[in-house]
């Protein structure tokens, strides 16, 4: 479904990512973990390309999407895409958040895309705030209309970058379990967190950065318990 | 020295005739201002690069030089190119609404760049273009920031749009100096016609706290 070609991103001179190739097959659940400023936020978006990659190949359902000529807003409705701090739009209503991308991107009718977003608000188990804006949520709401948002553009995978990180301790359970959910539906997903537990329980594979580079990649059990590199080793020693 | 405030009453109608002018150079101008600096403020934040540098330019010598200059070059200078006389009215219009376009761009420019960036990716990351984003993300919520500001190069509009008087423009500074060179009571004809530029903008200053009121509940 998403392939990296020897991709590599510098800002400037600082080389973040130094040539990643990943292969995440369709209903893959990636999980990736490293150190802070490893590059993992950055990965994650050239995978759609909120950052243009310096050099290397991202393909999308064997189409590369780094080619000038492809259109990256007809690639970015395919991905969804949350963010550790929500970025709901503060001037709208969840219901108008979520209905927005469908109605200006899809071209779905009012109608219709209310009737996805009220299913998709049952869904994240915030029906009863359709009405609301962001402001008056919880975070733990927040990032579940986020969620909610990025899954009305019925897209074909899931970007997830430390999505409960900012939130407070008690709210990440409510998060973690909607990602779960959609693991479980199958959706292909490749998520950043520092949650460990959840890495293991939701991620097929776990992919191990650090400085730029894939260190270690493999099953959870082995690359969370048995951890064969040095550096995933310091890692997983100062974080479990 | 005595202060002779009776002639004042008989004055007024023709001082407000005067403030008339004013607010009309002033609601003009800053109109003016805002359909050019919406979007030259665009182009100062957008991603062409040659339009960014002329932008750039125009805010930079707009703001860089005095309005009383630029009303000159228009009334005095752009005759001598194209061979006829600009009406004061006509040039007037045009120096403070190109004046005010430069100020109105830096607000609009400010205004969208207060924009968390967030905001844009977010928008970008459910495939709305960057027009798109701009239209039903960026600018809703810049226009809120962008009002307050907004109402205080009106206020500064309204004052430095005294400076036409020079022109022979009959605006309220004008119409005060007509009267004064009637009736020798400079001291008393000046406080007035200072104290009704106060009026004005302590109302519009008052328009501009309220509304900052108003905007700030739905933030
Ligand atoms: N837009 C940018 N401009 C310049 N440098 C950037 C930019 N974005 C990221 N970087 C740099 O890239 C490096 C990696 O950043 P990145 O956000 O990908 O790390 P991360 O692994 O996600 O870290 P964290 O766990 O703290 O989120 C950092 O050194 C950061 O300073
Ligand atoms: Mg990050």
């Amino acid at each position: 479904m998403i392939r990296t070609c020897e991709l590599k991103k510098s800002f400037g001179t600082n080389h973040v990512l130094r040539g990643i190739n990943i292969t995440i097959s369709p209903h893959e659940v990636v999980v990736i973990i490293g150190p802070s400023g490893s590059g993992k936020s950055t990965l994650l978006r050239c995978l759609n390309l909120l950052e243009e990659p310096t050099s290397g190949k991202v393909f999308f359902r064997g189409q590369c999407i780094t080619d000038p000529h492809v259109n990256v807003n007809e690639v970015r409705r395919e991905m969804g895409m949350v963010f550790q701090r929500f970025n709901l739009f503060p001037h709208m209503t969840v219901i108008d958040n979520i209905t927005l991308g469908p109605m200006k991107v899809r071209g779905a009718s009012p109608e219709k895309a209310k009737q996805i977003g009220l299913d998709l608000l049952k869904k994240v188990g915030i029906a009863e705030k359709e009405n609301s804006y962001p402001s008056e949520l919880s975070g733990g709401q927040q990032q579940r209309v986020a969620i909610a948002r990025a899954l009305a553009m019925k897209p074909m995978a899931m970007l997830f970058d430390e999505v409960t990180s900012a939130l407070d301790p008690e709210m990440i359970g409510e998060v973690l379990d909607v990602i779960e959910k959609l693991a479980e539906e199958g959706m292909t997903m490749v998520i950043v967190t520092h949650e460990m537990g959840f890495a293991r329980e939701v991620g097929d594979r776990i992919l191990f950065i650090d400085e730029g580079l894939i260190v270690e990649e493999g099953p959870p059990e082995q690359v969370l318990a048995k951890p064969r590199n040095p550096r995933t080793q310091a890692f997983l020693s100062k974080v479990l | 020295m005595t202060l002779d405030f009776s002639i004042i009453p008989g004055i007024i109608p023709a001082l407000l005739l005067g403030t008339r002018l004013t607010v009309e150079l002033a609601v003009i101008a800053v109109a003016i201002g805002l359909a050019i600096g919406s979007f030259v403020g665009i182009g100062r934040v957008g991603s062409r690069r040659i339009v960014r540098t002329i932008t750039g330019i125009y805010v930079d010598f707009i703001r860089g030089t005095p309005l009383l200059v630029q009303l000159f070059l228009v009334y005095f200078g752009l005759p001598q190119l194209i061979g006829r006389p600009v009406p004061p009215f006509t040039a007037a219009i045009a120096a403070m609404g190109i004046n005010s376009g430069a100020y109105v761009a830096e607000i609009v420019r400010a205004g969208i760049q207060s924009i968390d960036k967030g905001q844009m990716e977010a928008a970008r990351s459910i495939g709305l273009t960057s027009p798109q984003a701009m239209r039903y993300i960026i600018f809703p919520q810049a226009f809120r920031r962008i009002i307050p500001p907004l109402g205080n190069e009106f206020i500064a509009m309204l004052k430095d749009s005294s400076l036409v008087s020079v022109i022979a423009l009959e605006e309220l500074l004008r119409k005060g100096q007509v009267i004064i060179t009637r009736t020798f009571r400079p001291f008393e004809i000046y406080m007035v016609v200072a104290l009704i530029y106060l009026i004005m903008t302590l109302i519009i200053s008052r328009l501009v706290a309220w509304s900052e009121k108003r905007l700030k509940v739905v933030d």
